[in-house]
């Protein structure tokens, strides 16, 4: 099958793939690009660990044709971290415990992400409907709520990057 | 419609592990050339935090920081045997393990030091900083790295342990039936509250309280979580979760994730828990670990509450709408245990 070219931006560093007609995102990031944040779950757009930003946007990547992405600007968890210094949602993730076997924590990372960009002081009640696309099996989500608040706190204060 | 409350007790008497074959783990620790200790498990961390506990209670029994230690569980193949992570068992099994394991290096850790201080390795002390001390006179000290490089290039010598935990065979008495099958039982005790929906047989949880008593919580931040998350699953387990609704009859079960039913973000309620800590004899540093039972009362808890509520007895889980709008059906409608 004829492959389609696709260029975009994955974490602010430009990329150009040949893609396979029909491939999805998350397989063409994990094994195109070999950017392995974005975790295969469920492959059918329920369990939200595969979740990426696209503009900006929470997409499900396993959801996403690869060729739509023409253009446009992809975010992921490995691109997160300034260096050594942690994203404060990955810092505070941490230290609060949020993070158990770690397997939706990428889906969760980017839905809060996309949710505190478009709402810095967001209520408890806004931060589940946030993440309510992502399931997390062993935290029963009040640590990543909790979490979530704390972070958007910090970032508000403006004493972290 | 009306809306019924209803509040489910459960507590538990929790067997940590298996007797199975004597539910044995493995452990293997050795320091590297620069001082610092691998400990080799074959128990997997599944985000329970195995890796957490036993790195704590390696630091801990070989008296250096817990910064120092690294534990491997990267390969059953090659490593030691284990019976594997399930059934409550990693804290106890593994961590008695790890902590034999971890005595036996520190007992060459000191040989190896006292040989570079001329001393009697009975004097030596650590001070868990990376250094080892004559006791009472603290100036004459050696760094845990020198004496790794001293063992390795000077004295040819391994710091290494080995540790095993083996529960005792116990057999049946053929004249009482009398067995001990197991010699550590955690504990807890919960309450559910809960609503009924006596038109459409929904139920919300509203709060849930509870009392762990899990011996020594080694890393007591990681026993709340843990509490937290598993109870949660419980009340899924209870409410919820079912591969084949109609068992034994497979008809209209989940074919994959789209239909397989779970709680999301929004379900969650507040959930107080008091940790209690009675150290077990047998475990290490007393801690037991809470494993599956922070999930298991909330099962009896959430269809106490149920049959609290409307009156309902619901002996199959998950406690489906579909089977509680049935039993009150059969019993002529809600009735609250209060009002019977």
């Amino acid at each position: 099958m004829a492959k389609t070219p696709v260029q975009f931006t994955l974490n602010g560093t430009h990329r150009a793939h040949f893609v396979d007609g029909g491939a999805n995102l998350l397989d063409v990031l994990r094994r195109e690009v070999g950017d392995l944040s974005p975790k295969y779950g469920c492959g059918q757009g329920t369990c939200g660990t595969c979740t990426v930003l696209i503009n900006g946007e929470p997409h499900l990547s396993c959801l996403t044709l690869a060729e739509s992405v023409e253009g446009k600007s992809l975010e992921t968890t490995s691109g997160m971290a300034n260096g050594p210094d942690l994203h404060p949602l990955q810092r505070i993730f941490m230290e609060s415990f949020a993070a158990q076997c770690g397997y939706c924590t990428p889906g969760m990372l980017m839905a809060a992400k996309a949710l505190l960009a478009g709402n810095p002081n967001p209520t408890r009640e806004e931060v589940i409907e946030g993440i309510s696309g992502n399931i997390c099996r062993c935290t029963g989500y009040e640590p990543i709520i909790d979490a979530i608040l704390q972070a958007a706190v910090e970032l508000r204060s403006g004493r972290v990057a | 419609m009306t809306i019924h409350k209803g509040r489910g007790f459960a507590c538990i008497n929790y067997p940590i592990g298996m007797n199975l074959g004597g539910d044995p783990s493995q452990a293997l620790v050795h320091s590297t050339p620069d001082g610092k200790f691998k400990v080799a498990l074959s128990a997997i961390d599944l985000g329970q935090g195995m890796k957490s506990v036993t790195r704590q209670l390696a630091a801990e029994t070989l008296g250096v920081p817990v910064e120092d230690v690294y534990v491997d569980t990267a390969d059953s193949d090659t490593g030691p045997h284990d019976m594997g992570s399930f059934a409550s068992r990693g804290t106890h099994r593994v961590g008695n393990a790890v902590i034999q394991a971890s005595r036996e290096a520190r007992g060459l850790l000191l040989e190896a030091a006292a040989e570079e201080l001329e001393v009697n390795a009975s004097d030596l002390e650590t001070d868990g900083k990376g250094n080892i001390n004559v006791k009472g006179a603290p100036s004459r000290s050696i760094a845990v790295a020198e004496t790794a490089i001293a063992a390795q290039f000077k004295q040819g010598r391994t710091i290494s342990g080995r540790g095993i935990f083996l529960i005792p065979t116990s057999d049946v008495d053929p004249e009482t039936g009398e067995m001990t099958p197991v010699s550590c039982f955690a504990h807890a005790a919960v309450v559910v509250d809960l609503q009924v929906d006596d038109e459409t047989g929904e139920v919300e949880v509203l709060e849930i309280n509870s009392a762990y008593e899990v011996g020594r919580a080694l890393n007591p931040k990681m026993v709340e979580q843990q509490l937290i998350g598993g109870a949660w699953m419980g009340v899924s387990h209870a409410l919820y979760e079912t591969t084949e609704p109609y068992y034994p009859n497979r008809d209209h079960g989940p074919t994959d994730f789209n239909q397989y039913l779970m709680p999301g973000p929004g379900e969650v309620v507040n959930h107080n828990i008091a940790v209690l800590e009675r150290p077990a004899e047998d475990a290490p540093y007393g801690g037991k670990g809470p494993g599956e039972m922070c999930a298991n009362p909330l099962l009896p808890g959430v269809a106490n509450a149920v049959y609290n509520a409307v009156g309902v007895r619901v002996d199959a889980l998950p406690i489906t709408p579909e089977k509680i709008l049935r039993g009150i059906q059969a019993i002529g409608g809600a009735r609250p245990q209060g009002m019977r």
